[in-house]
């Protein structure tokens, strides 16, 4: 499909979704409590078939953290990339998608690791890279080590 | 298992459940090199971000900096030289010559073949030698930069790589003769670790890991970049999904890099190495994504700029990160030996699970 008929697609499932300008993929930024409804139609309906879920990052934006998911159809070769964003920099939470790509399982535990945004629904929450006693999450703009990071 | 064992080639532990010697289940931890190049990615400028990105997975140093150069310059929709796309195009494959011959003489050393180990690593010696004369590094070496590469190549370059493709295809053969042929290895490998094709999708496979379950994604075929739209080459598939399968892929893909390197070595146009630049790159607000195929799989590199000269933030989607996970579902239910040679058909390079 083209992006003009994913758009088309997808507005017909749920309304009042933002569709940013973005030159290389079709962009949909997607309220959290939609996540799942989406990622489930666009994985499963035969016509989009996002069967392959390329990269998985979380963001931290300065005031607001994200997860971008980058999706890609191995049928149909057409590749798209949903946003999610919260306001919430104490508890952020979205919902799991490790169902529905089991890669990522493990990149959401990345991101929980890296920057403390927890999926619920995730079948093993724990941190990846780092012990379970590090305090605060690195890859945050707001994280302080004056050990090992040297501001210049 | 580890985190030091020899055939985890880096520091990689695996918890394992067993039963007697079967494997029920296997719990994988990373996390033992932490070095943060993303945090350290957000402190500086593209052009230095290029000497972080040899490092993960070291054996494809130039196809990890190829990503970052590639979506800097889409970015700034710069159009690098005719003669930066073939050298680069050139080079990646000879990188993943390289990257596959410490893969099979290590892969034969982990399953008890320790002639392999010594012929790989002779061949081997052939590019790293070309690179050393080109770049003056045989690893590391930041050789590709935002806007072209850093300087030209040596003038012996082209009889050099002519030279070794020559030696090489004579080469390749024995190391067939000396493995596949092989009733003792053939039998560790054949129906070893089964992956279908829909678990390598799921899971992220992508590579020769990913192909040899009948996964076509092949990054150089379906998003060319580079080069490699001109030349013509063949996407390596098998569909058996087994150790055998992934373990034929890479020996075929050798071939195949070397007929890419023929295509490209006579016919590099002649002209500047590098495009015209600003010595401060800012990018545009936005994100930016560029895809290429290392010699393990898909990388990724995604940007996101707020216009400064260093990124908001940058994440690499590292293929061994995703290649690792798959390990718990292919291998449980065989021995521990096998699991030696199930992992080692993965091609693991463990900085690059980590970062």
């Amino acid at each position: 499909m083209t992006n003009d008929q994913l758009k088309e697609k997808i507005n017909g499932w749920i309304s009042g979704l933002e569709f940013p300008e973005n030159k290389q993929y079709l962009e949909i930024v997607v309220p959290a409590e939609s996540l799942l409804k989406l990622a489930r139609l666009l994985r499963e309906t035969p016509e989009t078939a996002f069967d392959y879920l390329f990269c998985l990052s979380g963001v931290d934006y300065g005031k607001q953290l994200g997860v971008v998911y980058h999706l890609e159809s191995t049928t149909h070769n057409h590749a798209l990339v949903l946003k999610v964003k919260t306001d919430d920099r104490v508890n952020p939470n979205f919902d799991t998608v490790c169902g529905l790509w089991r890669t990522a399982e493990w990149h959401e535990r990345e991101v929980f690791d890296l920057l403390g945004i927890k999926f619920n629904n995730h079948p093993d929450m724990r941190r990846l890279f780092l012990d379970d006693e590090w305090v605060g999450y690195p890859l945050r703009k707001d994280y302080k080590d004056d050990i090992n990071i040297i501001e210049r | 298992m580890g985190p030091q064992h020899p055939s985890t080639h880096g520091v990689l532990r695996f918890e394992l459940c067993l039963k007697g010697e079967t494997v029920k289940y296997i719990i994988p931890h990373c996390g033992y090199i932490h070095r943060g190049i993303e945090k350290m990615c957000e402190k500086i400028t593209y052009q230095q971000i290029i000497h972080l990105t040899d490092r993960f997975d070291y054996l494809s140093a130039h196809m990890n900096n190829e990503a970052v150069c590639l979506a800097v310059e889409n970015a700034l929709e710069v159009e690098v030289p005719e003669r930066v796309k073939y050298i680069r195009t050139i080079l990646a494959e000879l990188n993943r010559i390289a990257s596959h011959q410490l893969w099979w003489c290590a892969f034969g050393m982990d399953l008890g073949a320790l002639t392999t180990f010594f012929y790989g690593l002779r061949d081997r010696e052939y590019i790293l030698d070309i690179f050393e004369e080109s770049f003056g590094s045989r690893l590391l070496h930041s050789f590709n930069y935002p806007g072209g590469l850093m300087h030209d190549i040596h003038p012996d370059f082209q009889k050099k790589v002519k030279e070794f493709i020559k030696y090489f295809r004579k080469k390749l053969p024995e190391y067939d003769q000396l493995l596949t042929g092989n009733i003792i290895f053939q039998q560790r490998a054949i129906g070893m670790g089964y992956m279908s094709k829909e678990d390598a999708i799921s899971y992220g496979v992508t590579g020769p890991s990913g192909r040899g379950s009948g996964f076509k994604c092949d990054v150089r075929k379906h998003h060319p970049y580079s080069a490699y739209s001109k030349v013509d080459f063949k996407e390596i598939l098998y569909t058996e999904g087994d150790t055998f399968a992934r373990y034929k892929a890479r020996i075929d893909e050798m071939w195949e890099s070397m007929n890419i390197i023929e295509q490209l070595i006579d016919n590099i146009p002649a002209g500047d190495f590098t495009a015209k630049m600003k010595p401060i790159i800012k990018l545009p607000v936005g994100d930016y994504f560029q895809r290429v195929e290392t010699a393990r799989g898909e990388l990724g590199c995604y940007i996101v700029s707020d216009g400064n000269k260093n990124p908001l933030r940058v994440k690499f989607r590292t293929p061994n990160f995703s290649n690792l996970f798959v390990i718990n579902k292919i291998a449980s239910g065989n021995k521990i030996a096998d699991l030696v040679a199930i992992s080692g058909s993965l091609d693991l390079v463990i900085p690059d699970i980590d970062r």
